[in-house]
């Protein structure tokens, strides 16, 4: 992929550009600006953190439901074996995969949220 | 319905306070997607300037539809609550169609602190906080304790109904989220046993309580959710930590703890209500917002809302995720 700039720079030059426009603005678009912000930081660090989570993830998928597969088809497998009752909080290993692949999703969306881990 | 509220404010004004009553200042403080909140003051010659709000529908509603209270139900219930002692703030007008100005009502405006971030963290609020959690428990004994107004029209909801409501929701997302799956199953399994069902305020949370740094919970605001049902639901919503503001370690609102505030409950007269069925609605909190981080992706994604905040809450999912897991890892 190209380098010079990379995605996620292009995302941070808009994100630093929007910041600059925001003392000006009225109280609604001002509001809406930081969340125009907010968005550019999670396209930033999809593009950045994103390969390596879904790899990550689709590796502890493969683990718990013992085969291979993309991360879409895991996923949509392990929601169904859930729904049926095939799997339930006593599930070895679940609660672990599920906290883990929680945790990279939360990096990318809300870094700064405080939770109780 | 399109009102220009600032030029119809002044007749309000003199309707409530008289031919010489004048509009001494009118600001719109938020816009939700379908309701106002105006503060306005008005003088009237040789008596003490009055600070109210007024509170409007902005969009059609459709009370067969929507889980909100139309305002004249929310007049009822404020009236209702307060003659328990419950600090709502006074009703002062239920508006008519001579005010011209839509679905409304004005209430006293209640002098303090709403915005949740302050009330968990700045040091004005330091010698009220310790004394939050049990209050709101008092609150709800109070609020609990009212007799459902008949002309509110309330709709119910115990556990189980609720649960399904946001389950139906889910399904129809097409969202496929492990997390939100496995949670909607255990809250089934594990569902608390049915109790009396009582008025619920139904978005008691940090964010709805007007503060006041000398005294503490001054006034309960934001009426529109409130149903019949499980106590529990009430005293749970308030610890989901959505709501906790960067404090997770203070579970209720982020400034107390559990025992406070069921402490304050059963003082002011409440049932007791075990720590466990607390929990239960905690988590039925947090998936129920999850949840509706998800609608929020969706109205925007299906062009009934263009705003680029609801794309973006759709990304808070993970959340309320994060803290389903560690209510389940914790057994709820």
């Amino acid at each position: 992929m190209i380098t010079h700039p990379r995605t996620e720079e292009l995302a941070q030059a808009v994100a630093r550009w929007v910041d600059e426009l925001r003392p000006d603005l009225d109280p609604r678009n001002a509001f809406l600006a930081r969340v125009a912000v907010n968005v550019l930081g999670v396209i930033g660090r999809e593009l950045t953190l994103g390969p390596a989570a879904e790899a990550a993830a689709t590796q502890r998928l493969v683990v718990l439901l013992d085969h291979g597969g993309g991360y879409a088809e895991l996923n949509g497998e392990l929601c169904r074996r859930l729904r049926e009752g095939t799997m339930d909080v006593a599930s070895p290993g679940l609660l672990a995969a599920l906290k883990a692949n929680v945790l990279d999703q939360l990096a990318i969306d809300q870094p700064n949220y405080r939770h109780e881990g | 319905m399109s009102v220009d509220v600032l030029a119809v404010l002044p007749a309000l004004a003199r309707r409530l306070g008289g031919e010489d009553a004048v509009l001494a200042a009118a600001e719109r403080l938020s816009g939700g997607a379908s309701m106002e909140t105006w503060a306005f003051s008005m003088e009237i010659p040789g008596q003490r300037r009055r600070d109210l709000i007024l509170r409007r529908r902005s969009a059609p509603f459709d009370p067969d539809a929507s889980r909100s209270t139309s305002l004249a139900a929310e007049a009822a219930l404020i009236r209702a609550v307060r003659l328990q002692g419950a600090p709502a703030p006074p009703l002062v007008h239920l508006c008519d169609d001579e005010d011209g100005l839509g679905e409304c009502h004005v209430t006293e405006r209640i002098v303090g602190e709403a915005l949740g971030r302050r009330i968990v963290a700045d040091p004005r609020f330091d010698a009220v906080r310790p004394g939050l959690a049990r209050q709101c428990g008092e609150v709800l004994a109070q609020i609990h304790a009212t007799p459902p107004p008949a002309a509110a029209e309330l709709k119910t909801a115990d556990f189980l109904v609720e649960l399904g409501r946001y389950e139906d929701i889910y399904r129809a997302s097409g969202a496929e989220r492990p997390v939100l799956e496995l949670a909607f199953q255990h809250l089934k399994a594990s569902a608390p046993e049915p109790v009396d069902l009582v008025l619920l305020h139904g978005d008691f949370r940090n964010g709805n309580l007007m503060i006041s740094p000398e005294t503490g919970v001054a006034a309960v605001l934001d009426w529109e959710l409130s149903h019949i049902g499980d106590p529990a639901e009430d005293l749970g919503w308030i610890c989901v930590n959505s709501w906790r503001f960067g404090r997770p370690d203070r579970p209720v609102g982020g400034f107390g703890d559990y025992a406070d505030l069921l402490a304050g409950y059963e003082a002011a007269g409440g049932r007791p209500v075990p720590l466990r069925r607390v929990r239960a609605w905690q988590a039925l909190g947090s998936l129920k917002w999850g949840v509706m981080c998800l609608m929020m992706y969706l109205s925007w994604s299906g062009g009934t809302e263009a705003s680029v905040e609801r794309p973006m809450i759709g990304r808070r999912v993970s959340e309320t995720e994060i803290d389903l897991i560690h209510l389940l890892e914790a057994g709820l």
